[in-house]
């Protein structure tokens, strides 16, 4: 029990960063299944830590109804962007999204009353907990790989692959997209709020580019195949750094490296390289 | 059924159809041929919604086409399939055919949520019939292969089994035997005429005069965007119009010195 | 009043513009997103001043080193980025994805090797002279910007439509099967591109960071959102687009920091960018139109 305690004084921000990457890898491999390249994640998840924050500081709201607001507040923004966003293609979106991550940000920084500006929001109440991370990320699990199992799975495959063939069998393939962008939203909604809840303090800088950097390359590590990739990913890309000697402080170089290889060399992401691996193997074992 | 009253289509300047009108019935095989770039897969991606006119309305039981998001034209049951071949190639026959089956299922969210018994047994249901078309094309043992493995002859099966799930009233079929030795053409020739007479309506382009010839009641002739003929083989056969758009008109010069 | 706002927009019209002529060419020829344009136009900035700085050379020298630094880095861009992904037939948005990857690279390169403070120019370096022309006063440095921006600029038109190479990039553009059926040397001549580019996009980091006598690790950031806006206003690919899109974006900002504040300026190219995107994807001379009925 003592070897417990103290392993968690040490290490329980690592822990909880785990879990609340795994969520954020999470909402970004739902859209990258269905062929959609969203770089808006990160203000998503801004939009989520600042509503959670908000609620806990200001008012008595209680933590879970906090979290689902920021889960909420999210997706909602994300519907009403979705319909038009969700029509362009391929670099177009990327590039709207990165966009809006942009302009997320500028507005935070300039609602100072409100968000504190610049400033960020401080002395956010410690609530989260290995519990609430674990609980989320395990219904976040489970409704995913419902999902990936079911004909709702299937059809979002379909729109990855080929999007008007799918819409010409009778599925109508923007709602499918703009569901699908909106439950993402909602997750990286929660990992902020939950995320908040265990790093003190938030700011505007905590949810641009270099974040966005970061659930993307957890997310393409990962690859677009299972649910699983993604929690390999964000387990592979939150450790990395610090199991690499103190390396900490370069995580953003570390991502960004990762993406550039990855992309190049295993572009389906690292679970595509394990099963080609270990088909290779067996191939060899059976000779 | 399906009504095609004065359709125009232009493409910044370039008129690809010119004032067609055209009118489908509900039962029996109807070709629509004419030269490349008469405009003939402009009319099906016109009907299916991907495009909309310039001018002039479809409709089809009544209820206008025109403007209707794709999707929804599939649902009130017109389906087709591509010239270039558009299976999901990293998908099994059977998953292929299952996203064709699509919603209409009506599982709700909570089904996917909760693996219910209802739910499982309309899954296995539908399983059921993606099997029976499967076998329909003549399939059904590569069920669960990639369809990228198969032969272009077997992916155009694939396709029509696709467009089959969706349970439609017109099939609209764009270039069917194209890549098919004549075998092939004969079997699908067969399986076309099978259709035909399941109380299914089916619109056919092809370049193949005897595939055409062979299986349609009606053709309609197509050439630079205009309706130039229409009516049975024979009368297509013997029309000078169309005979004119496909080989040309007889512009031998005399001869100087005669023979 | 009026005539000095002019004349800032023109200068900084300029250099988005430059900016922009790069991040669109490589868009046009090579069909790439590339996101690390704002990262190479950072690279400029600090090269130029790290010349001054360190080499104590005059500012006309540091522009040319900033050019051969951006230039060698634009080549290395599509040797190991482009010409592999090439190779492998990679996915069409692989390239947007991997440049994003080099554009946090060389950002915490920096950052970690100079620092993340803002770095500024010796101000004995800096031309403070002014001259005046009517109402308006600009300095000397404005007017070596401008000249230094439309010069370039003039000989990319010029190049692209005079010389072979010009030639050959147009063609590339429509077609690589086609061009290199003719016999173009396709693979040297992506590399070219992205040299140039990047050459465009370096001069821009010098002179803005002339401009606004601020040298930070994340300057190309904010720039290359502005790029993005720019050359979705005037049609990705267009080189036309792209200047005319810059020179907006320039009287835009410069006009709205005047009349409305200066807080929301960069939201100016957002909102411009938001707009235009879900309004007409092509933008004003774009090629790739969308598909919808």
């Amino acid at each position: 029990m003592e070897l417990l305690e103290s392993f968690w004084a040490t290490y329980s921000t690592l822990v909880l960063s785990v879990g609340t990457n795994v969520l954020l890898a999470l909402s970004i491999y739902l859209t990258l299944a269905c062929g959609l390249l969203t770089v808006g994640n990160a203000a998503f998840m801004g939009i989520g830590a600042y509503t959670a924050a908000l609620f806990t500081l200001k008012t008595s709201t209680p933590f879970v109804f906090a979290l689902l607001l920021g889960a909420l507040l999210p997706a909602l923004v994300a519907l009403a962007i979705g319909r038009p966003t969700l029509r362009l293609s391929g670099v177009y979106l990327a590039m709207a999204t990165l966009a809006f991550g942009e302009i997320v940000r500028i507005l935070i920084l300039n609602a100072e009353n409100l968000t504190g500006g610049a400033l960020g929001l401080n002395a956010i109440p410690q609530l989260t907990d290995a519990f609430e991370v674990a609980l989320a990320i395990a219904i976040t699990l489970y409704i995913l790989l419902r999902l990936a199992a079911s004909r709702i799975g299937l059809i979002m495959a379909a729109i990855c692959q080929d999007e008007t063939a799918t819409d010409l069998m009778g599925l109508n393939v923007p709602a499918y997209k703009l569901f699908v962008f909106v439950l993402g939203a909602a997750i990286a909604g929660l990992a902020g709020g939950l995320n908040a809840h265990f790093t003190f303090f938030i700011s505007p800088n905590e949810y641009g580019f270099e974040r966005g950097v970061e659930i993307l390359a957890m997310g393409v590590l990962g690859g677009a195949g299972s649910p699983w990739g993604a929690v390999i990913g964000a387990v592979l890309i939150t450790l990395l750094p610090e199991i690499l000697r103190g390396l900490g402080h370069y995580r953003p170089l570390i991502n960004g490296v990762i993406l550039i290889v990855i992309i190049i060399y295993s572009p389906r992401g690292i679970w595509d390289l394990l099963r080609s691996l270990r088909w290779s193997a067996r191939a060899r074992a059976a000779n | 059924m399906l009504t095609l009253s004065s359709i125009s289509k232009n493409f910044a300047g370039l008129q690809v159809l010119h004032e067609v009108s055209l009118a489908v019935p509900e039962r029996g095989i109807f070709g629509l041929i004419g030269p490349n770039g008469a405009g003939k897969t402009t009319v099906f991606n016109l009907i299916t919604g991907l495009l909309m006119p310039t001018a002039g309305t479809i409709e089809f039981f009544g209820q206008r086409l025109d403007g209707m998001a794709p999707h929804r034209v599939t649902r009130s049951g017109i389906a087709r399939t591509f010239q270039n071949i558009r299976v999901f190639k990293e998908m099994t026959l059977l998953e292929n055919v299952l996203v064709a089956m699509g919603d209409r299922a009506r599982f709700s969210m909570l089904g996917v949520l909760l693996p219910l018994l209802a739910y499982r047994d309309a899954e296995r249901r539908e399983r059921q019939a993606a099997c029976e078309l499967l076998s329909r094309v003549g399939l059904l043992d590569k069920a669960n292969f990639f369809a990228g493995t198969l032969s272009y002859g077997e992916q155009r099966r694939l396709e029509i089994a696709r467009a089959l799930a969706t349970q439609p009233k017109l099939l609209l079929l764009d270039e069917p035997a194209a890549g098919m030795n004549s075998v092939e053409k004969q079997q699908l020739m067969d399986e076309i005429v099978k259709l035909g007479n399941a109380n299914l309506s089916i619109l056919i382009i092809d370049h193949d005069m005897r595939f055409i010839m062979g299986l349609c009641e009606q053709i309609a002739v197509l050439n630079f965007g205009r309706l130039i003929a229409r009516g049975t083989p024979d009368e297509i056969r013997a029309d000078p119009g169309v005979i004119e758009a496909y080989l040309g008109r007889d512009h031998a010069p005399e001869p100087v010195i005669q023979p | 009043m009026l005539a000095q706002q002019i004349v800032n927009a023109i200068s900084l019209g300029g250099v988005y513009a430059l900016f922009a002529l790069g991040f669109t060419l490589v868009f046009g020829v090579l069909n790439v997103v590339n996101l690390a344009h704002g990262a190479i136009f950072m690279l400029g900035a600090y090269a130029a001043l790290q010349t001054v700085l360190q080499l104590r050379l005059p500012l006309l020298a540091s522009v040319f080193v900033a050019m051969l630094i951006t230039g060698a880095a634009g080549w290395l861009v599509d040797y190991l980025i482009f010409a592999p992904l090439r190779a492998r037939k990679a996915p069409h948005l692989a390239p947007l994805i991997a440049t994003i990857g080099l554009a946090i690279v060389l950002t915490s390169l920096v950052e970690g090797y100079f620092g993340p403070a803002n770095l500024r120019f010796p101000l004995e370096v800096l031309p403070v002279e002014t001259l005046s022309i009517g109402a308006a006063r600009i300095t000397w440095l404005e007017v070596r910007i401008i000249f230094l921006a439309f010069l370039l600029m003039g000989v990319l038109l010029w190049g692209l439509k005079k010389t072979r190479v010009g030639c050959a990039l147009r063609a590339l553009a429509e077609s690589p099967k086609a061009a290199a059926l003719l016999g173009v040397d396709v693979e040297g001549l992506f590399r070219v591109t992205s040299m140039i580019a990047a050459v465009l996009g370096g001069v821009a980091g010098v002179l803005i960071a002339l401009y606004t006598n601020a040298v930070f690790p994340h300057m190309g950031q904010s720039m290359l959102h502005k790029g993005i806006a720019v050359v979705i206003l005037g049609g990705m690919g267009d080189i036309r687009g792209a200047l005319l899109g810059g020179f907006f974006l320039g009287f835009a900002e410069v006009f709205s920091v005047a009349y409305i504040g200066s807080t929301m300026r960069d939201a100016v190219a957002f909102g411009l960018l938001f707009a235009i995107l879900l309004l007409r994807p092509q933008g004003l001379f774009g090629k790739a139109a969308q598909r919808r009925a």
